[in-house]
This record gives C-alpha cells, sequence and structure tokens, in this order.
C-alpha cells in the first residue's frame, strides 16, 4: 500500500469554547484518572488494597474534628497565598515569591511580638504587629516590582531569590532571638503573656484565620473583577501597550499590583504568628508559596474557584501524610502524589482547547490493504 | 499556454477552522513558466489554500497532484522536497540570525556550518536574477524589501521551482514593487512557476498572465489576465458590481488645529526617527502621510498622542478661538485632562488599539473606565456603546460579549475606529487604517473618515497605498527618512512624483 | 589570611552541580522550554544514582568485590534514565499537550523532590542507619577518585588536577554545548526553535522533535549535576534536602551567563564560591553573621539580574518563544 497517499493519523485540531460544564467534566474526568494512578502506584509501594488507601486519605483529612479544623487551617493558608499572588499573575506578572513575601510577614509579626510586647496595650500590639506583617510582606513585593516596572527586570527569578533572602534573614534572626541560647530556635513567643496573640473565636483558634481568608477572597473577586484598578492590571497582563496608549501608568500599576499581593502575604503571615504558631522558622511558610501558584492557575485565576482548588491540594497533602504515617511510609510521599494529580490537570486542559480528530478512512483503508 | 500540462492541480480542497469553511472543494490549476494571479477578498481563503499547498495546514479533503502525481504534504519539509516554497506575508525569519543562517535554515547537509560556501552560494543566486542582499547581515537591521528579498532568496536556495507569493507589495514602495516584479518576471523566462497572492487590481493587470478569483472559500473561475479587465474581476471578487471610487467632497472652512513645529524625535537605541519636521493640520480636511515603512509615520503619530518621548520642537494644539496649547511633553491622561479630545486609531490594533482577549463592551471601557468617582467600575454605558457601534457599523459578531480576537480583520477595525468616533474627537489620527481589510470594510473606514472630516475633524491619516492616498486625502505629507520630503495636495499629485519623493528628498526636484 | 588553595577547589566543587544544571536549563531554554522542573531533575538524577549504586552495592558480597567500571556505569546510567524520564514528562505535558511552562515545571520540581525524598527517606529506611542519611562510600570512592599525581604537583595540583571524572565532564560538557549551539547545523536549528518556531517549522525543522530533544538531553546533564553532588561533593551520603536549592540557583546561572553554556564554566564556580564564602570570612564570636553571609549567592543572583536589565541589547535578549506553546494551525 503507498503510504504517502495518507495523511497524518491524529490531526489535532483547535476548538471553540467548551460549555463550561464540559470543560469541568474534563477537569474531574483527569483528576479521577489521576486518583486511579496514584491509588495503583500507592499499591505498588505499600502493598495495600486502594479503598483501604483512599479510606486513610479521608480520614486523615477529615476523620476527627480537630484534623478537619487542621484541614481548613491548611487550606485558608494555601488559599491566602494564592489570593495574594493572583492579582500579579492576571498582569502577567510571575510572582514565585509568595514564600519570602509570607515569611518577611511572619518575621516581622514576630519582630513586633518580641520587641514592644512590654511597651504597649495588647490591643494596640495586636494593631501594630498586623501593620507591621503586612507592610513587610508589602515592601518584600515591591522591591522587585520596582525593578520590573523601571528597567523590566526578569520577575520570576528575582521573586524566586527574595525568597532565600527571606529565609537566611529568619534564620539570622532565630539566632539572634533564641531561646535558650544555643537552641537554634525561637520557642514560642511570650507563652505566659500571650501577648500579641490573636483571640481565638469561641475556643477555636482556627476559625479567625478561616474567617478572614474567606473575607479577603471575596474581597478579591470583586476587586478584580468589578474595580477600576482591577481592570487596569488586567489590561496591563494583556498588552502593556494597550495600557500605555488608554493612558495607563504601567509602571504604577505594576507596583501598586504587587504591594497588594505582598500585603495580602503579610496578612498570611501575620495570622500564621500571631494567630496559630506563635513562633516564627524558616520552614513557616511551608512552601505555600509555590504550591499557591498551581492553586491560582488551577482556578483561572479566580479567587472563588480557588476555593476549590486548594482544598483540593490541601486534602491532598493532609491525606498523603495520613497514608505515609499509617502505612509507615516518609511524607514526601504526599509531593509525588500531588504531583501526579497535578499532571493529570494540567495536561488535561489540552483536551478543553483541542481536539484529536483520527484520519476518517485510516482504519478501513488498513483493513483492505493487510 | 493551453497546451502545457499543469504543475500543481488542487482538487476538491476543503478546510475548516472550527465552524469556518475557510475553503470549500476548491480547484486549483497552476503552470510553470507562468505568473498566476490568486484574487480574493480577505477571507476569501487564498492564504490558507496556499498554506496547504505550502504544507501549514492539511486539507481536510482534496487532493493535490505535482506533475501528474498524487503527493501528500504533510510539512513545510514535504513541500519543499516537492520544489514548492512559500514567501509568507508575515516574514518567516528569525531576527538575530544572519541572512545566510535564515537561508541555509533546516537544511540537510554536514553537521559543522560552512557559512562561507552558502554566502558563495547565495551570492550566486543573487546575481543570476538581480537581487541586492548583504549575507552576514542581521534581519533586524533590515529593511522590510530587504528582508523580502531574503524570503525569496530562501527559497530559490532550497530549489524550489513554485514560488507563492503572499501579498507581496503591501509593505513596498512603487520602486522596490517595480523592481520585485522585473524579477519575478526573469523567474517566470526561467521556467518557474509563480503566484502571487493579492487583491490589488493593477497588480494583476500589469504582471500576472492568469488569474484565479476565490469568493468566500469557493473557486470562482480563472481566466487569462488579458482577456479580462478591473471592473470584471472586482465584480468576481465581490459577487456584484461595485463602485470603485472613492469621495472627497471640498473641505468647509479649514483652520489650523495642529501646528507641528521642527519636531525631532530619537528611537530608545538613539537612531534619529524624525528629523526637524514641521506642518500644520487643519480642522474638515484630511492630511495624508506617505512613505517607506518605518521612516518616521508611527514616531510622528505616537508623539502627538502623547506616547512618544520628544527630544525637541513643539506641538500646539489650537481651540477653534484660536487659543494655542502645547501638547509636546504631555501624556494621552493629560492631554485629555486639557479637554482635547483626540482620537488615535493605531496600526497595531489587537496590540495596542485593542485588547484582544477582552470582550466588545470592555475594549469599549478602555476610553471610558475612569469616569466618575466610584472606586467600581462603570459597565452599562461601554455595553450600551458596543451595542450602537455593533448596529451602526454593521460589525458582525455572535454577541457584544465575544471576545475581539474571534473577530475578522475588518470588523475588528470597525470596532476600534467606532470606539475612537464615540468620543466626538477634533483630532483623528489613524495609521494604516485599512491593511488587511477586503474592499468593503475599506470603503466603510473610508466612509466613516470621510464624515468625520465633513464634521469639522482634523484628520491625518497614515497609509501605504499610494492610489488610496491621492483619492482621500487633500494634502499629502510624504516623509523620507523622517524628513519632510514635501507636501503635495491631494488634487493632482501624480503617482510616480509621490514615489519618488519617499525614496529621495524633495523627488525629482532634488536633480534639477 | 584568606587561603586560595582550600577555598578555589571547594568552590570548584560547589560549582560543578550548578554548571551541569546550568549547562542542561541552556540546551532547554534556547528551545524554547523553560523548564522550571531543573530543581526536581536534579534531586531525581542525584536519587536514581543512589539507588543505582545501592543496588549494585547489595547485591555484591563486599566492597572490594566491586568492579571498577560498573560501579560508576550503573548509577550514571540510572541517572540518566531517571533524569531522561522527568525531561520526558515535562515535554509530553507542553509539547505534545501544549500546557503552560511554568506551573508545570512548577509541579515537576514537587515531584521531584517528592521522589528524591521518598526513595531517600526509604532506603534510609532499609539500612536500619541511626543517621538519616544513607552512605556508599565504596562507590563514591570511584566516583572522587582523581589523578594519583595531582596530590604531588603542590598547588596547581590541588587547583586545577584534584577532582572526580564528573567535574572535567561537566566542563566538557559545557564547552561542547556551547560548540553545538553556535557552530553547528543543529545548534542552528535549535536556536531557530527557540526563537521562532513558526519559521523553524516553515524551514522544514521538525520543532516537537527538536523541543523533545533538547529538553531531554537537558535534563539528563542537569540529573548528572545531582549525581555529582551526591556521589563526590558529599561523598556518597544522601540526606533528604541535601541538595537544597542548587537547582534554582542553576536557572539564575543561565541569565547570569547570557544563554552560552562556556560563560557558565566560570560563573558556576563564582557561584560556587560565594555558596560556602560564609565558612571563610571569620566572624569571631558573632556565629549568627553567618546566616546573613549565606545571602550572597542569592543577592548577587538579584544584583546580576538587574544589572542584565539595564543594559538592553539585542544579543542578551532571552530565546523570543521562551515559555510559549507551538501550535502550526493556531490562527
Amino acid at each position: 500500500m503507498n503510504n504517502a497517499k495518507q495523511g497524518p493519523l491524529v490531526h489535532i485540531v483547535k476548538r471553540g469554547a467548551l460549555p463550561r460544564w464540559k470543560a469541568w467534566g474534563i477537569r474531574l474526568i483527569a483528576i479521577v484518572a489521576a486518583l486511579i494512578v496514584c491509588a495503583v502506584v500507592t499499591m505498588v509501594v505499600t502493598g495495600e488494597d486502594p479503598i483501604q488507601v483512599y479510606a486513610t486519605m479521608i480520614d486523615g483529612a477529615f476523620g476527627t474534628t480537630r484534623k478537619a479544623w487542621n484541614l481548613a487551617q491548611s487550606t485558608a493558608m494555601l488559599l491566602g497565598v494564592s489570593l495574594a499572588v493572583t492579582p500579579a499573575f492576571r498582569m502577567r506578572f510571575w510572582n514565585i515569591g509568595g514564600e519570602g513575601q509570607v515569611l518577611a510577614g511572619c518575621l516581622a509579626a514576630a519582630a513586633c511580638m518580641i520587641c514592644l510586647a512590654d511597651k504597649m496595650s495588647n490591643g494596640l500590639l495586636i494593631a501594630v504587629t498586623a501593620a507591621a506583617s503586612i507592610a513587610a510582606g508589602a515592601v518584600w513585593a515591591g522591591i522587585p516590582a520596582f525593578f520590573k516596572a523601571k528597567w523590566n527586570t526578569n520577575e520570576t527569578l528575582f521573586t524566586l531569590m527574595m525568597n532565600y533572602v527571606a529565609t537566611q534573614l529568619v534564620a539570622f534572626f532565630v539566632i539572634v532571638w533564641e531561646v535558650p541560647k544555643g537552641a537554634g530556635k525561637i520557642g514560642i513567643i511570650n507563652q505566659a503573656t500571650q501577648l500579641g496573640w490573636l483571640p481565638p473565636i469561641g475556643g477555636n483558634k482556627y476559625l479567625l484565620n478561616v474567617i478572614v481568608i474567606l473575607v479577603l477572597t471575596v474581597g478579591l473577586y470583586v476587586y478584580l473583577n468589578y474595580s477600576k484598578h482591577g481592570y487596569e492590571l488586567s489590561v496591563v497582563g494583556e498588552s502593556e501597550r494597550t495600557a500605555r496608549y488608554v493612558g495607563i501608568k504601567v509602571d504604577r500599576v505594576i507596583i501598586r499590583t504587587m504591594l497588594l499581593s505582598g500585603a495580602i502575604c503579610g496578612v498570611v503571615g501575620f495570622l500564621l504568628v500571631s494567630g496559630t504558631d506563635h513562633t516564627v522558622t524558616t520552614t513557616i511558610a511551608g512552601g505555600r508559596g509555590f504550591t499557591a501558584v498551581m492553586v491560582s492557575w488551577l482556578a483561572k485565576f479566580n479567587p472563588i474557584f480557588m476555593v476549590l482548588t486548594s482544598l483540593l491540594l490541601a486534602f491532598l497533602d493532609k491525606g498523603a501524610g495520613a497514608i505515609s504515617t499509617n502505612f509507615g511510609l516518609n511524607h514526601s510521599f504526599a509531593d509525588i502524589l500531588s504531583g501526579i494529580i497535578l499532571f493529570f490537570i494540567i495536561g488535561c486542559e489540552f483536551f478543553i482547547s483541542y481536539k484529536l480528530s483520527f484520519r476518517k478512512s485510516a482504519k478501513k483503508e488498513a483493513d483492505t490493504n493487510v | 499556454m493551453e497546451k502545457k500540462t499543469a504543475a500543481v492541480k488542487m482538487r476538491n480542497i476543503t478546510k475548516a477552522f472550527g465552524p469556518v469553511l475557510a475553503n470549500d472543494k476548491v480547484w486549483l490549476d497552476i503552470y510553470r513558466g507562468e505568473i498566476l494571479a490568486l484574487l480574493g477578498e480577505n477571507g476569501s481563503g487564498k492564504t490558507t489554500l496556499m498554506n496547504m499547498l505550502s504544507g501549514i495546514y492539511f486539507p481536510d479533503e482534496g487532493e493535490i497532484t505535482i506533475d501528474g502525481k498524487e503527493v501528500v504534504i504533510r510539512s513545510p519539509k514535504d513541500a519543499l522536497n516537492l520544489g514548492i516554497g512559500m514567501i509568507h506575508q508575515h516574514f518567516k525569519l528569525v531576527d538575530v540570525l544572519t541572512a545566510t543562517e535564515n537561508i541555509i535554515l533546516g537544511l540537510e547537509g554536514k553537521g559543522r556550518l560552512d557559512l562561507k560556501a552558502a554566502s558563495a552560494k547565495i551570492r550566486e543566486i543573487c546575481d543570476k536574477y538581480g537581487f541586492d542582499v548583504d549575507p552576514d547581515m542581521k534581519i533586524y537591521e533590515m529593511s522590510v524589501s530587504q528582508k523580502q528579498t531574503v524570503e525569496i532568496v530562501k527559497v530559490l536556495y532550497r530549489g524550489a521551482d513554485i514560488l507563492i507569493l503572499d501579498e507581496p507589495t503591501a509593505v513596498l514602495t512603487p520602486q522596490e514593487t517595480d523592481k520585485l516584479f522585473a524579477v519575478l518576471r526573469n523567474m517566470r523566462d526561467a521556467g518557474k512557476a509563480i503566484v502571487i497572492i493579492t487583491h490589488k487590481m493593477h497588480e494583476v493587470e500589469e504582471l500576472s498572465d492568469r488569474v484565479a478569483v476565490l469568493r468566500h472559500g469557493q473557486f470562482i473561475g480563472d481566466m487569462l489576465t488579458k482577456d479580462t479587465n478591473a471592473q470584471e474581476m472586482t465584480n468576481m471578487m465581490i459577487g456584484r458590481p461595485v463602485e470603485l471610487n472613492i469621495e472627497r467632497p471640498e473641505p468647509v472652512d479649514p483652520k489650523p488645529r495642529i501646528e507641528v513645529k521642527d519636531l525631532t524625535v530619537r528611537s530608545i537605541d538613539g537612531v534619529i526617527k524624525l528629523d526637524n519636521v514641521s506642518f500644520t493640520a487643519n480642522s474638515g480636511e484630511i492630511l495624508g502621510i506617505a512613505g517607506i515603512s518605518g521612516c518616521g509615520q508611527k514616531e510622528l503619530l505616537e508623539a502627538i498622542a502623547g506616547l512618544q518621548p520628544t527630544e525637541s520642537g513643539s506641538i500646539s494644539y489650537i481651540t477653534d478661538s484660536g487659543e494655542r496649547e502645547e501638547l509636546l511633553g504631555k501624556d494621552p491622561l493629560a492631554i485629555a485632562d486639557m479637554g482635547v479630545t483626540l482620537s488615535f486609531v493605531p496600526e497595531d490594533r489587537l496590540g495596542m488599539g485593542l485588547v484582544g482577549n477582552m470582550d466588545l463592551s470592555d475594549n469599549m471601557m478602555l476610553r471610558s473606565f475612569r469616569r466618575g468617582r466610584s472606586l467600581l467600575t462603570d459597565r452599562k454605558g461601554p455595553r450600551k456603546l458596543a451595542q450602537t457601534v455593533v448596529d451602526e457599523l454593521d460589525v458582525s459578531t455572535p454577541s457584544i460579549s465575544t471576545p475581539v480576537r474571534k473577530l475578522s480583520g475588518g470588523n475588528v477595525q470597525k470596532v476600534l475606529v467606532g470606539r475612537e468616533i464615540a468620543s466626538a474627537p477634533t483630532v483623528l489620527l489613524t495609521a494604516y487604517a485599512v491593511r488587511g481589510l477586503d474592499i468593503n470594510s475599506s470603503y466603510t473606514i473610508y466612509d466613516l473618515i470621510n464624515r468625520q472630516k465633513k464634521s469639522g475633524v482634523a484628520v491625518i491619516y497614515v497609509g501605504e497605498d499610494l492610489d488610496v492616498l491621492l483619492e482621500l486625502c487633500d494634502r499629502i505629507l510624504v516623509l523620507c527618512g523622517g524628513k519632510v520630503s514635501g507636501i503635495v495636495p491631494g488634487r493632482g499629485a501624480k503617482k510616480r512624483d509621490v514615489g519618488m519623493m519617499m525614496t529621495k528628498l524633495g523627488g525629482n526636484k532634488a536633480d534639477e | 589570611m584568606f587561603d586560595i588553595v582550600s577555598f578555589f577547589p571547594r568552590a570548584v566543587m560547589q560549582g560543578i552541580p550548578l554548571l551541569f544544571g546550568s549547562t542542561g536549563e541552556i540546551i532547554t531554554e534556547k528551545s524554547g522550554n523553560l523548564n522550571l522542573g531543573i530543581p526536581g531533575v536534579m534531586y531525581v538524577g542525584g536519587i536514581c544514582g543512589v539507588i543505582g549504586a545501592f543496588m549494585y552495592e547489595q547485591s555484591v558480597p563486599s566492597p572490594a568485590d566491586m568492579n571498577g567500571f560498573l560501579a560508576v556505569a550503573i548509577p550514571v546510567l540510572s541517572c540518566l534514565l531517571g533524569s531522561l524520564i522527568m525531561g520526558l514528562i515535562y515535554c509530553f505535558l507542553t509539547v505534545t499537550l501544549r500546557a503552560n511552562q511554568n506551573v508545570t515545571g512548577l509541579a515537576l520540581t514537587t515531584f521531584g523532590i517528592g521522589i528524591g525524598n521518598f526513595f531517600g527517606g526509604s532506603l534510609i529506611k532499609l539500612t536500619g542507619s541511626e543517621v538519616p542519611s544513607i552512605a556508599l562510600s565504596a562507590t563514591s570512592g570511584y566516583f572522587s577518585k582523581s589523578l594519583p599525581f595531582a596530590k604531588d604537583l603542590g598547588w596547581f595540583g590541588t587547583m586545577f588536577l584534584d577532582y572526580g571524572f564528573l567535574a572535567y565532564a561537566a566542563i566538557i560538557i559545557a564547552f561542547v554545548s556551547a560548540y553545538i549551539i553556535k557552530k553547528t547545523r543543529v545548534g542552528l536549528n535549535l536556536r531557530a526553535v527557540g526563537e521562532s518556531p513558526t519559521t523553524a517549522d516553515a524551514a522544514g525543522i521538525n520543532v516537537n522533535r527538536y523541543k523533545y530533544v533538547a529538553t531531554c538531553v537537558g535534563s539528563m546533564i542537569a540529573g548528572l549535576g545531582g549525581l555529582y553532588y551526591v556521589m563526590d561533593y558529599a561523598c556518597g551520603v544522601w540526606s533528604n534536602d541535601a541538595f537544597g536549592d542548587r537547582g534554582w540557583l542553576a536557572i539564575a546561572l543561565v541569565i547570569f551567563t547570557i544563554w552560552r553554556p562556556n560563560v557558565s564554566v566560570l560563573a558556576s564556580i563564582l557561584f560556587g564560591g560565594l555558596y560556602i564564602l560564609y565558612l571563610f570570612i571569620p566572624t569571631g564570636t558573632h556565629l549568627y553573621m553567618k546566616e546573613l553571609y549565606k545571602m550572597l549567592p542569592y543577592v548577587v543572583t538579584i544584583i546580576v539580574l538587574i544589572v542584565v536589565s539595564l543594559k538592553k541589547s539585542r544579543s542578551n535578549e532571552p530565546p523570543a518563544s521562551l515559555g510559549l506553546a507551538y501550535f502550526r494551525e493556531e490562527r
């Protein structure tokens, strides 16, 4: 048979817009497929039956009230950082420095709690701590933004390096403030006096965090979609030339948006230190700055959808953590599972934007020519 | 000629992009030793058809035969192996590489590059057909016409004997066009098959041996050029008889509106883009700007619009009551705050004038979103304006919430012009307002511009098609290398003279 | 007081993993793929080498029975295989499925670090050791074997000849890559793919194949960096998270060297030096100052980024289509 007569076997065609339910259907299928692959991987590694494995995951995430609150806290903190990076992403500013911006906020909060505790009333201390955290996060994001706006300095690597600078800064202060000397850590700050600690609502120390983050979610949704600022930053993201053409001051928008990004990271840092951890370590941000990029992207930069995607990733983390403990694996297993699931979700976008058309007569021709 | 066997036969070629049928069972024959003009409006499927011949797209249905043998062209490489080379409208060249590197790109051969041997072969080809190109020059240092030359040499280097040129003259001066046509005739006489895609009638008449017409993706017919005429071809293209004249009303009560004095502009690299440019644009008049592409038109318009940093000179806006206000050194926002309504239709519609991913009403908002003190945007006004523009300018779009990048070129331009004139401007700047538009859309735009002129707006029209400039404008300012080569009245000016002024300061007069 | 003879070799040994990483990433980026998964790839390269070496060490009765060739070849091959798979995952997602490169890269890094730490942790458990690390000193012995006479040549030998073979391999690979990119047909085609895939495609270059090959070869080279780190620099000791952020620094080096692997040879050593400089700066009793000195490589990277962005020039630009997916029929 003459091969040259045939066109390519599989042909890729761009599709028009899919109805929303179909697109979400494809994503759901991808997640299910990913879970199946994860189950197989887990089975190979642990030898357990997959249903058991997923039961463990669900139990690990929602099993008890305490676990559920833990999950809510993780979700809220992850969502917080994701909200923070989203305005920058809408502007096509690849801020992967959420980690450093949160750390800067944490460090500022800890500094206030340590240095100012005996100098003012508790209420004022909390207010000052909050303001300092927000300012620190904003400054940390503002520096790369300034250089991006003035000289178009590569923001991806700049913000990334700022993460490590922040980590070292925290490491430095951890030793400066270590209690007791030589311990290499700060320990719980103001444990006896609880000065600068956010008060628990109804005895639940996570509830306040969750509420603050949910308010931020709604606020950011409105800001991005309905405010003049939100409109400006979308225009800048789509085309800087168009923005200049209609008189938008691009550098100002870049800096303003990144200050907002950093400020929200600062809020998260404040909640982490004043609200829950009452200490600061180099790993307090826990890689959320990176996970947030994926949360935000998976949700198509929509703050409301981000509630779901951050819940998904936080669930995976907690659930895989439970698998690790129950089956005696180390916690990094969670990263592997998250990785696999992310690959599936990332990959499935292809099937939303494109469709495969197989050569119509391929099979028939093959049959007649055998 | 009728005796020849066709080098290329395309039969029943069909290609769809989503729901749009770009080619519908098209037939086409291409012969060696002949120049075929493929004629059709924008969106009629000419480029799509040729892209399938050159392997960019793959047809959904249909057969292609080359020299009587049925072939399948899966990729540009397949096409080149069959001797088919295409020169695209948007040049396919890598900017940071040299001409030689671009020309030998993708060729098989020994691992180490031998640029010297390649340069020698390139010089040989240039001498044979009369090209002028420096093999060691980087593409980003070249003019448009030099880039086009590199493209043509590239396909010849690869031994192509079926050449397809997609609107090759769109970016050339009349002189450059003449040179190109001479080269194309040389190649035809050397036995190559040449297809040029165009919608310019006079080029078809001047250059081609045969013409084939497409309309709405369908093949309408082909005939020998000598047996037909412009009116007949246009009617075939449009599908009904069309009036080919542009209206030009006499200016009513023209008064100076914009006065530019000794304007000098440098690019970021320090190259002089505008050199002591002075002129006046009057209200109720269309001032055309002619020139080879890239000799200061863009900088001139952007300087007036407040988008281009300037070195020296002044730009005054003169109100109806004769007061002067300086525009130089102000950004678009500051100019608007002075109460000057200045509208600007830039060359790059989707990269500057509009946001491709936003819908019609959001694009309307670009000009108006700052209005009001509220922190939130007003969406009702822009939506109403979008609907008005769609209705009045007959924009074909599924709805006003369709992203503008999904619209065709003509409709995109209508949306942009519609928004810009909605603010009732006193000055209207347009850059290449009809580039890439089909005849119908072009005439709609001329009409809109004329309406603005009649209502007393000072219009500055930067164009590339000299025929249109001569028919539409009241006065024409010719730029040459950033300097004013001369200002001629639109009525009575000769195309050849203007062409000379574009390439040489003052045109012929400089020789006398 | 500054002891250059002992400082320089340590800077080189710190720099070699960065050199592998940046050479790999340069080749990848030249094809228009911005692989932010390199840190993960390097982890995988390291752990796969460790697994290979571990299995081999377990399979022979005693370290004395080990065959020198196999002791080197098995870890190297398993390292290359592991990194290749990582490269393939990245390519399948970004080239075949045209996914967002930034997100894919970050996910790949999460995944790769997870793989490294998970298998590392499991092996540590298998060996039942007290400390949270696994030592493969026998294999490492083969990797860090230097020229026998190096030590006899005084400071010259110590500074230039006293390294394991992978260090020289890194430098050779960097120079060969630079030559290929600049002077050969394949290199020209590769540059065209990264600058303008449409043009390359129209010129008959198989864009997807170039992207795949460049990214996979790049990944394999980067993976060797992870292997070098464990087997030579760390003397065969794998401990979780020890590799740290070197992958990110390798990516930063790409911009620092303006996409030139030959420049990367010197730049990597410079960065390696910055990385360990804190050990050589006397701090007296103020030990916490060391934490500030550890900032140096990052701060210098930031300064470099700024300086590079200040002087704009056409030849200093990244490949024009970096980070973008290519689809021939895009309209």
